[in-house]
């Protein structure tokens, strides 16, 4: 496809390799995340997906390749500097801290300060505005189940913590918003709950990229579905092009398509 | 039987519902200090009741400079703990700064490895504080340099600095007359009625109520629970789990030299040879307290009490003339107990 030319990605990777010892993770991935849009990343174990993210999010750089951001070369050494550039992940472990409350956790590692004399020499942090902030972002994804923003998080269940993590990378998230595997731990509501959200922040302007082993949810919202295998790019089709079938058979291997068939750009 | 609204309320009723129990464990979660503070208490009445002697102010008094040393140390090792390290250098740092400071304001005769001795106090003051900050600096470099447990590292310095204080400054004992008036100067005491109160107190309560504040209204305090807590969710969320333990050891070793000018203060003299149980007192104080040896948990509010149950039951045991080696079998009691509280603890439901 030369026509995909024209719009620059949100997000690109090209040619990215990351190894760990003799492991090759990834080996010469391709990468392109539009704006306004879910791309769901699916592959077997070892494919390469979280490795990928992980260098997008800032958790880890690749050894070779190019990431660039809105067409900007980027380099991130650590998640605060994916941060900055508007990418914000919710990782599967969460990382969230499970003794420090709901608003602290938001607000972890950008804490904001009182204004004036007080914030600047005694470096006193505004909680009241760490907390109504975070109220309001809670109640922005409509998570109402939360009823004290002190609560520890740890005091919290596996749906709740997640929409902590989720409704942090949405509190901030200004571009991309990476979530991985995000219903692998919860039931059947709490799931229909995040995906929702994920439909809420595309609504809202935002990228979204997740990764997923749930077929069903990944061909439920996503626009896009780009299969990694071996460390590489197998194919990109979308839910309309392709079956789970056929997705799961390009996973295997057992299916190649053709580049022209692929949907390498949404449609416009 | 019933409609589903109903089946629902009864539900949400039964999640409501939580036994005594429970509802301790939620207290006791939300307020690590409470379980210490009965404790404090109860030793307070039975001692009373034991000897009444034990309440007059003079023997307040006295409790309070009891503490002072322990009390000051274990600041330190609060900070060291909820990054989940320990220091069980502690002891041996805050006797290398002391002997600095002291063999500095002397005109040590038996130092011959300290030339520019016999300096101004204030300046040995200066000096003494700094050897403190540099021990901090020896461990914090070691344990993020080199990725070793703050365990082993601490274990190694300990040797390291016990064996520097002796190499540098002999076995001589800096003696009270010698000493000049501002290195004594926080074991000046004043008196509000019938208590008498070492300035050396004021300072430990000063440094608690200022590093109490830190760790609970500054930014670099939640980074020090999130590190202790879960250091790969701290360093996903941004922050630098190496720079903030490095910096923790750091700012312990600036206690641990304030603690050495103090000790100086309370004692009156110093001695290389520090006390055996020193160590172990601040990681009691601490434990008691209610802070987590796991990290991530606890107030300073609980380590003062802690260091405040230590010297209680050593001072209400010689009062009510029993052994101290009861002194010994109550504390070992009470870091088992507290242990055993905290995993209960950790296990709240909402």
């Amino acid at each position: 496809m030369t026509a995909a030319t024209t719009v620059t990605p949100v997000v690109q990777g090209i040619d990215l390799v990351k190894t760990f010892g003799r492991v090759v993770a990834l080996d010469g991935m391709n990468f392109e995340l539009y704006s306004g849009e879910v791309l769901a990343v699916v592959g077997d174990n070892g494919a390469g997906k979280s490795t990928l993210i992980k260098c997008f999010s800032g958790a880890q750089s690749p050894d070779a390749g190019e990431m660039f951001i809105n067409g900007e070369h980027a380099e991130f050494k650590s998640t605060s500097e994916a941060r900055r550039h508007g990418v914000e992940t919710v990782f599967q472990t969460l990382a969230v801290s499970p003794a420090l409350d709901i608003a602290s956790n938001l607000y972890l590692g950008r804490e904001v300060r009182k204004p004036g004399f007080v914030g600047k020499v005694f470096r006193t942090l505004d909680k009241k505005r760490m907390r109504s902030e975070s109220s309001a972002h809670l109640k922005n994804l409509g998570i109402s189940t939360l009823q004290n923003i002190t609560q520890a998080v740890e005091t919290l269940s596996g749906g709740q913590r997640q929409a902590v993590a989720v409704a942090r990378a949405a509190a901030f998230g200004s571009q991309v918003i990476i979530l991985d595997e995000p219903t692998a731990a919860l039931g059947v509501n709490e799931s229909a709950r995040v995906l929702k959200m994920i439909q809420d922040l595309r609504d809202r302007g935002l990228s979204v990229i997740l990764i997923s082993h749930n077929m069903p949810q990944v061909f439920e919202v996503a626009n896009r579905i780009h299969v990694a295998r071996l460390g590489k790019r197998a194919a990109v089709v979308t839910p309309q092009t392709a079956s789970m079938n056929d997705v799961v058979a390009i996973m295997t291997g057992a299916m190649t398509v053709p580049e022209e068939e692929q949907q390498l750009a949404p449609a416009p | 039987m019933s409609s589903p609204s109903t089946t629902v309320d009864l539900a949400e009723e039964f999640m409501e519902r939580r036994t005594p129990l429970q509802r301790i464990q939620g207290i006791l979660h939300k307020y690590p200090y409470l379980s210490p503070l009965i404790v404090l208490l109860v030793c307070v009445v039975v001692f009373y009741l034991l000897n009444d002697r034990f309440l007059l102010p003079q023997n307040l008094s006295f409790v309070t400079q009891q503490t002072v040393v322990v009390g000051t140390l274990a600041i330190a090792q609060t900070l060291v703990i909820l990054t989940a390290g320990i220091d069980l250098s502690i002891g041996a740092a805050a006797t290398l700064a002391q002997m600095m400071m002291a063999n500095l304001a002397v005109f040590a005769t038996a130092s011959n490895v300290l030339p520019f001795a016999g300096q101004n106090p204030y300046l040995a003051i200066v000096a003494g504080i700094g050897v403190g900050v540099l021990t901090g600096v020896v461990n914090g470099l070691l344990i993020v340099r080199l990725n070793l447990p703050p365990f082993i590292v601490t274990l190694g310095t300990l040797s390291i600095f016990t064996a520097l204080t002796l190499i540098f400054f002999k076995a001589r004992t800096i003696q009270n007359k010698e000493m000049p008036d501002p290195m004594k100067w926080l074991g000046n005491t004043f008196h509000i009625g019938d208590f008498q109160l070492l300035y050396g107190v004021v300072v430990m309560i000063i440094m608690y109520a200022v590093f109490g504040y830190i760790l609970k209204n500054t930014a670099w305090g939640l980074h020090v629970y999130a590190v202790g807590d879960d250091p790969n969710a701290a360093e996903l969320s941004g922050i630098s789990t190496k720079r903030v333990i490095f910096s923790v050891y750091v700012v312990s070793g600036l206690i641990i030299g304030i603690a050495a000018w103090l000790t100086i203060g309370r004692v009156g003299s110093a001695s290389p040879n520090p006390d055996p149980l020193l160590n172990l007192d601040t990681i009691t104080a601490v434990v008691i307290g209610g802070t987590s040896l796991f990290g991530g948990r606890g107030t300073l509010l609980g380590t003062l009490i802690g260091a405040l149950i230590i010297t209680v039951v050593q001072n209400g045991l010689s009062l009510a003339g029993l052994d101290q080696a009861y002194r010994v079998l109550a504390v070992g009691i009470l870091v088992i107990a507290a242990v055993a509280i905290d995993q209960w603890i950790r296990k709240v439901k909402a």
